[in-house]
């Protein structure tokens, strides 16, 4: 049985988890910024608290042509991350990275593919490490999978799990903007409900 | 005619019934599935979009329109209040894709091929016969039932527009 519910989260438990999105998306943008050699900014972390029949609309809309990358998330905490990417900005991230002129995603080759199936691996695990050493919890991600895909279908996967446990699902979204090529994507953590309370206690707050 | 008609969405975990000339629509289905159904004489249809199989497996199961075993009966009734008779209302499943292959075949991964299962089991069990089908693979679908003649119009990224 989950120890916490989402509904009983207070302001200092969701400005704690703000501060995870925070830590972790900051380390995964300045690895993705050195990998660009560009400036890439970040937005303030938000806390998401969604009603499964708005999962959907985060994202740019259920029919948003995304990449989104996900891995699982096990070890002392468990649950799933998510790196999703604009359509425009993975081909741009992938022009910059092989030196190639894409436009199209029906244009990308097993090589670019797994290019930023890496990407999304380096930046997930710059995240998921900062957060580990942050609250010092032992933190297992699995490997990247990746799907190009309307943003509805691919956040039904994470909406599902938080569906077995009840009607809400929590996100700790973290928005990055390149400005001169346009690279905007998103940091998506989703800890399971039992993992709230491990994350918070592990920064010595009480529930 | 059809200019008169209104589109009604059904979201995540939700449902919903219309009359001629309506056309009801659900965005995105990933290992989500689509359960839509058609009564031809009265052309009444009903939507859902399911997330989970079965809610006799869940302890907080209160949202009936989230598994496939409530929300069918749910839509069956609500499709009867508007004029539909349960001996005639025929089905199309579309939805319960992979989004991602996981290389361990966890439970959460298959969660797409359990929930068309649990829709055809109920389907089977209230007598209501499955005329077409848009199943399983590994890409999302927005799906569009008109209440016009119960056609299911199915459009994907890269895989195409069909209809069932």
């Amino acid at each position: 049985m989950p120890g916490i519910d989402i509904d009983k989260l207070n302001t200092l438990h969701l400005d704690v988890l703000r501060e995870i999105g925070n830590i972790g998306a900051g380390n995964a943008t300045t690895a993705l910024s050195k990998m660009l050699n560009k400036k890439v900014d970040m937005g303030v972390p938000k806390v998401n608290i969604l009603e499964l029949k708005n999962v959907a609309d985060i994202l740019g809309g259920p029919e948003n042509l995304v990449v989104g990358i996900l891995l699982d998330v096990s070890g002392e905490i468990s649950g799933m991350m998510m790196f999703v990417l604009e359509q425009q900005s993975a081909h741009v991230l992938v022009n910059i990275l092989m030196e190639r002129d894409i436009h199209d995603i029906s244009e990308f080759t097993e090589l670019d593919i797994s290019a930023l199936q890496e990407i999304g691996n380096i930046l997930t695990g710059s995240y998921l490490s900062s957060l580990a050493t942050l609250t010092k919890l032992n933190i297992i991600s699995s490997i990247p999978q990746m799907a190009f895909d309307m943003a509805g279908a691919i956040l039904s996967v994470p909406a599902i799990e938080f569906g077995k446990v009840g009607d809400k699902v929590l996100f700790i979204e973290t928005e990055f903007a390149e400005g001169i090529d346009h690279v905007t994507g998103y940091f998506i953590l989703i800890p399971d409900i039992d993992s709230f309370e491990k994350i918070l206690m592990s920064l010595g707050v009480s529930l | 005619m059809m200019d008169s008609s209104s589109i009604i969405k059904v979201r995540m975990a939700d449902l919903n019934v219309a009359k001629y000339p309506d056309i009801l629509t659900t965005l995105g289905l990933g290992s989500c599935v689509g359960i839509a159904l058609y009564d031809p004489i009265a052309r009444v249809g009903g939507l859902a979009h399911i997330m989970l199989p079965d809610s006799t497996q869940i302890k907080n199961n209160s949202n009936i329109a989230k598994f496939a075993d409530t929300a069918t009966v749910k839509l069956i009734e609500e499709m009867i209040n508007i004029g539909a008779k349960k001996d005639r209302i025929v089905a199309k499943l579309a939805g319960g894709a992979q989004m991602f292959s996981f290389s361990q075949s966890s439970d959460l991964m298959r969660v797409g091929a359990r929930n068309v299962s649990a829709a055809q089991a109920i389907l089977e069990k209230l007598g209501i016969p499955i005329i077409a089908s848009d199943t399983g693979e590994n890409y999302g679908r927005t799906i569009e039932l008109y209440t016009e003649d119960g056609r299911l119009v199915i459009k994907t990224i890269g895989h195409g527009i069909k209809q069932i």
